[in-house]
């Protein structure tokens, strides 16, 4: 099809547009192109000379940091065990079972995870988990995480369950499975797709958590990279920037990664449509 | 989890159905448990806890007392409601942030980024998303940081911009700190908008547009007539969300710290405050049961919406 000039000059113009919001946005994210690389990396842009790892070196030697990095790992990776095995279960026997009252479970476990928020709930949550005497420990963390996550993903899984024909199974108790047998053997199988979406939801969103982390862990040796980060730079004095570049970047990375795997995957619409 | 049944397996039910009720109890109880403890639970208790004088430490951390309305009375009390550092301050403030960052910033910009990528060559289109959507999956430490950076008074990005360009300096996180979390959050969550629409968008037939650009339309006029009242639903629960995500938003906290002297005292803020710094747990429940309210209508219409759409 021929443009007419109008049309042509529009084009132009959408393209120049789209291009300068893209650079807007991408602005306050180029330091982290340059200033990892940069032995005296400041606070201002400038192209490293000569590019370095030596940031990184940094942080592998700093303890405090690399135990951060752990806990992070070890709080996000209980939460999503417990969010991925609990919510599979769960969303299954809403799918499959026929419990009187399934369809208002689902709309009230809807309606009090998108009202009982973080924000809201930070009081009774400080004060149930030090009833349970779980103050300053990795699983206060990780329990608060799996209780306010589940309900999202249980919705998702029903939804990727419901959405498989139940002859799967029938099948398999024609030849004589137990229904226990065949949620193992055959259904699992076929709802893993659903299960990983929802543990990388879930592992993302632990992951670059701050205020739970933040309410409930005191010592310094279970703080999360989250914690650790924004004391690295919100304390008084100078923050130390290169160490903060390259430590930032490490802490980033699993979280660029596992996206890039998803929207390589499945397409990234899921990232649109859930947020904790 | 020792969740698998000792009693013997139970049959297959009589009524059409993959798994009894029994073991389908059985499957619900973990995330049962965990749903009650640390959602269901902490939304009563923290009504409870509103009407008492409980605080972190002290007499009344092991004995709290009753004391009524008096925390809600405290937060109303005319008589200091506006000033800064007050609730009433840090509502107005948070409703203000919700207007201008979610419903005009993030709406307005992500559904000009969506049109936007509808017609640009491919490759600007993938640039474009991709910074557009880093901006809201990097983990908010990091995005806090990066902007600390990036708004630094002597070194910043943007100040060495303004220089170059012959403007002069400024300290905007001590001069405009309720601007900037509003760009701040504008940018953190366009995103979310631009792929709703984004979807909502490419979810038109093609023909409809075709056939506007047989008759000459712009590209104006086919937003206007033909998409806008398309997506007419898709703006609806775009613009539910994004005000209940900002509405709850802790994030700005790790730009300002509700500073300079309260000026971006949200009310998630002013909750961690009042609890987690003047240790008043009383109180801060008190603000927490406000927030819900707020969040509990928002939700009820959302879910009134999506249900109507989905009979």
């Amino acid at each position: 099809m021929k443009l007419t000039f109008p049309a042509f000059a529009g084009r132009i113009a959408f393209s120049a547009l789209a291009a300068l919001l893209g650079a807007i946005f991408a602005l306050p994210l180029i330091w982290f192109i340059f200033a990892p690389f940069n032995a005296r990396a400041e606070l201002g842009i400038t192209v490293p000379d000569p590019w370095t790892l030596s940031n990184f070196m940094t942080v592998f030697q700093n303890n405090f940091a690399m135990q951060a990095l752990w806990n992070s790992l070890i709080q996000s990776i209980g939460g999503v065990i417990l969010v991925g095995a609990a919510a599979t279960l769960a969303a299954y026997a809403l799918s499959r079972s026929s419990i009187p009252g399934k369809g208002a479970v689902t709309y009230i476990l809807l309606l009090f995870s998108s009202v009982v928020s973080g924000s809201a709930a930070m009081v009774p949550i400080f004060l149930i988990v030090s009833a349970m005497g779980l103050i300053d420990s990795h699983l206060a963390v990780i329990l608060t995480f799996a209780g306010g996550l589940l309900p999202t993903a249980m919705f998702i899984l029903r939804d990727f369950i419901d959405s498989i024909p139940k002859s799967y199974e029938e099948s398999a108790m024609v030849a004589g499975a137990s229904p226990v047998q065949a949620f193992f053997d055959v259904a699992l199988p076929v709802i893993r797709p659903g299960i990983v979406v929802v543990v990388v939801w879930a592992f993302v969103n632990i992951w670059g958590s701050f205020l739970i982390p933040f309410i409930l862990l005191r010592s310094d040796k279970l703080m999360p990279a989250s914690v650790a980060i924004y004391s690295f730079y919100s304390e008084a004095g100078t923050p130390t920037v290169t160490l903060l570049a390259a430590y930032s970047l490490i802490y980033s990375l699993p979280v660029i990664i596992l996206y890039l795997f998803v929207s390589w995957k499945f397409g990234f619409r899921f990232f649109g449509g859930i947020k904790a | 989890m020792t969740a698998e049944p000792t009693t013997p397996v139970p049959k297959p039910a009589r009524r059409f159905a993959l798994l009894s009720n029994r073991a389908g109890a059985v499957f619900l109880t973990p995330a049962g448990l965990l749903v009650a403890l640390f959602v269901i639970i902490p939304f009563f208790w923290v009504i409870f806890v509103s009407f008492t004088n409980r605080t972190l430490l002290g007499r009344t951390a092991l004995n709290p007392e009753f004391v009524g309305l008096a925390n809600y009375f405290a937060l109303f009390d005319p008589s200091n409601f506006f000033q800064r550092g007050q609730f009433g301050f840090s509502l107005i403030l948070t409703t203000q942030f919700v207007l201008a960052s979610a419903l005009i910033g993030q709406a307005l910009l992500g559904l000009l980024l969506a049109w936007l990528i509808q017609t640009v060559p491919p490759w600007i289109k993938r640039l474009t998303e991709t910074f557009v959507i880093a901006a809201w999956i990097l983990p908010e430490v990091v995005i806090g940081f990066a902007w600390f950076a990036f708004l630094d008074r002597d070194q910043g990005t943007l100040n060495a911009m303004l220089t170059s360009v012959g403007l002069p300096r400024g300290d905007f996180l001590l001069q405009q700190p309720f601007w900037v979390i509003v760009v701040f959050n504008t940018w953190r969550g366009a995103a979310f908008s631009m792929m709703l629409f984004n979807s909502a968008f490419s979810s038109i037939p093609p023909s409809y547009f075709q056939a506007a650009d047989v008759a000459g339309a712009s590209s104006w006029q086919k937003f206007k007539d033909i998409a806008l009242p398309l997506i007419r639903g898709h703006v609806v629960t775009d613009l539910i969300l994004i005000t209940m995500w900002t509405f709850n938003t802790f994030t700005p906290f790790l730009l300002t710290n509700g500073g300079p002297s309260y000026r971006t005292e949200l009310l998630s803020i002013y909750n961690y405050r009042v609890a987690f710094r003047d240790f008043e747990f009383g109180k801060g429940a008190a603000v927490g049961v406000i927030i819900m309210l707020v969040n509990l209508a928002f939700a009820l219409i959302y879910l009134t919406i999506g249900r109507k759409k989905r009979v």
